[in-house]
């Protein structure tokens, strides 16, 4: 089987010279698609799934980074780029001025829940409170000062967690939290990656972290998020980051050049239909809209 | 025959294979020995390609090196201060000095003048397979053995900080400056501690009193290119320091260091973006600090010579 897709690829590559994205009438067709490294599991998962849906169509699937997947949509040399951030203002001008537009379309979404230490007392946060701790001008620098004692953590102090300033997860978590013009309050200790941001907030009881829902482990605790004081707090899981209850919840994306035609559209379609969200779901993400999915047999 | 023009032999020479096997050979060393400036040079004029336009035309020079605000990523205002970037790595290198300069010389002296034998032989292999830990097995120590520790034992609320930090560098930085220091204590001719000794010194005294002031210069270039290593360290400080922005006013502080900031920024910064420009600017400021450094303890090595 692994020799034969190597083979549709190369004869893919070869039978259609140039990428017949745009026609897709009857050739073999490549589909390049790269970028987050938050989305390459889900998007190797569909690439593979899809061949046998339609084997006249090959993806070639690459990680990279949210910004490596922008960039080279903005270059022109991808089909679909993927992104956990929307593209920036500058970047969707970059793209104009190659004679691209690029055409942002939804495919799942993330929760980034609240990390603490498993003996922290705390059982919620509001928006407000992970403003105080996290923002520039917030005032909370203490665990006391939210009325809370932390066995193992004396000094009080919260030991605020984040993550390297270029990651898709902390420019969404300082948008949601921070709002649009909101900074982070310097002296964070910027973690290079989610595992190592979860593993650090497992070992510091004074500690406070965010990540994506599906770097939670059983060694740290997750707070449930509300809005604002007064109204419901939500527990970050699949079901509540789908429907839009849970507040700190990004949009998965794939941007297109374009309004997708031929094969690069029927590719999308099968993405946001039930077979591809059931995809999304087993990954531990959570699909655009509900879905029924079968048990895997 | 060892007297004759080098020309004229030339022109004796027979040309058989050997001659032309003689000729690929100084060819092939000379591209080696030339291999290293050109590399150095390319380096440099990339790294100052990359940076240098970005300083001349955008870059507050005043602000660049007095604000603690480090914020490259900001879409209002990005300000890039490395006032506390270089805080960072100053104080992690100057604890790792701290912890690296007692032991390395004192195992250098130890292996030079006392141990004898095996001992010697085995503590050799020993200190020279610390030097064989890769640096992100360090880090990885840093982040979640000397992490809790430190947190138990001084009762602080992160252990990721500049003591984690500085102690797990000196660790790192031990092994190359015990060995250059060893060097430099074998250098000094044994004729001076035998005239020492003649004249009724014990061992203590002839290390203190002679072999010591006589090897001075190398244990200074010793704890210089300890110093160098310190600075240019990038993973495990990135690990164990905490990578966080701040004015260090205690060890129990994390920090964030030059070298680190760029290990975990370039990745995804647009390239030719001013984010991407001053990561550059760093390397060449990070560049120059070494370079200096080197070159410190290679003159002050010549100097044994000149005395």
């Amino acid at each position: 089987m692994k020799k034969l897709s190597a083979l549709l690829i190369a004869v893919a590559l070869i039978g259609c010279g140039s990428r017949s994205d745009k026609g897709g009438s009857g050739g073999r067709t490549l589909i390049q698609n790269k970028g987050s490294d938050t989305l390459v599991n889900v998007a190797q998962a569909w690439a593979e799934t899809y061949k046998e849906v339609d084997r006249n169509v090959a993806v070639a699937v690459t990680g990279g980074g949210s910004g490596t997947g922008i960039s080279a949509m903005i270059n022109g040399t991808v089909d679909i780029a993927n992104a956990s951030r929307k593209m920036k203002d500058s970047e969707i001008e970059a793209a104009r001025g190659n004679g691209i537009e690029p055409v942002e379309w939804v495919v799942g979404y993330d929760a980034i829940a609240v990390y603490v230490h498993v003996d922290n007392p705390v059982e919620s946060f509001s928006l407000e409170q992970l403003a105080g701790i996290y923002g520039d001008g917030g005032a909370t620098e203490a665990w006391s000062d939210l009325g809370l004692e932390i066995p193992g953590c004396d000094s009080s102090e919260i030991v605020r967690v984040s993550r390297q300033n270029n990651s898709g997860t902390y420019a969404y978590f300082k948008q949601a939290v921070l709002g649009k013009t909101g900074e982070y309050k310097l002296g964070s200790r910027d973690m290079h990656g989610s595992k190592d941001a979860v593993d650090l907030v497992h070992n510091t009881p004074c500690a406070i972290g965010y990540s994506g829902l599906a770097y939670a482990t059983d060694d740290v605790k997750m707070p449930c998020v509300s809005r604002g004081e007064g109204t419901e707090c939500v527990a970050p899981t699949v079901a509540t980051a789908s429907d839009g209850s849970y507040p700190i919840a990004r949009p998965l994306l794939m941007y297109t050049a374009g309004q997708p035609e031929g094969a690069i559209k029927t590719y999308l379609d099968w993405i946001l239909s039930d077979v591809g969200q059931c995809i999304i779901l087993e990954k531990g993400y959570a699909p655009v809209r509900a879905v029924s999915c079968e048990e895997p047999a | 025959m060892s007297s004759r023009d080098p020309g004229q032999a030339a022109a004796l020479d027979r040309r058989d294979l050997a001659w032309y096997v003689d000729k690929l050979a100084q060819i092939l060393v000379f591209i080696g020995g030339i291999s290293g400036i050109i590399l150095i040079l390319g380096i440099f004029v990339f790294i100052g390609s990359e940076g240098l336009p970005f300083i001349v035309s955008k870059l507050n020079i005043g602000e660049f090196f007095t604000s603690p605000l480090w914020r490259p990523t900001s879409e209002a205002n990005p300000t890039y201060g490395i006032l506390a970037l270089m805080a960072g790595t100053a104080s992690v290198t100057g604890l790792a000095m701290v912890v690296a300069v007692p032991f390395s010389l004192g195992a250098a002296i130890y292996i030079a003048e006392f141990a004898r034998g095996r001992t010697r032989e085995v503590l050799k292999v020993l200190v020279e397979m610390l030097a064989a830990i890769p640096s992100v097995v360090w880090g990885f120590i840093g982040l979640s053995i000397m992490n809790p520790v430190i947190i138990k034992l001084f009762n602080v609320p992160v252990g990721l900080n500049v003591l984690n930090a500085g102690f797990i560098l000196g660790l790192m930085a031990a092994p190359i400056m015990t060995t250059i220091a060893e060097d430099a204590l074998k250098a000094v001719p044994e004729g001076y501690r035998e005239a020492a000794e003649a004249m009724g010194a014990t061992r203590w005294q002839v290390v203190r009193n002679v072999v010591l002031p006589a090897a001075k210069s190398g244990l200074v270039a010793a704890v210089l290119l300890g110093v160098g290593r310190g600075f240019g360290e990038t993973m495990a400080v990135l690990m164990a320091s905490g990578h966080s922005i701040n004015l260090p006013t205690s060890p129990f502080d994390s920090v964030r260091a030059l070298t680190a900031t760029i290990a975990a920024e370039l990745g995804e910064t647009a390239v030719g973006s001013d984010h991407y420009r001053v990561l550059f600017t760093l390397g060449i400021l990070l560049f120059l600090v070494t370079f200096v450094i080197n070159l410190t303890a290679d003159l002050v090595v010549r100097g044994i010579g000149k005395k």
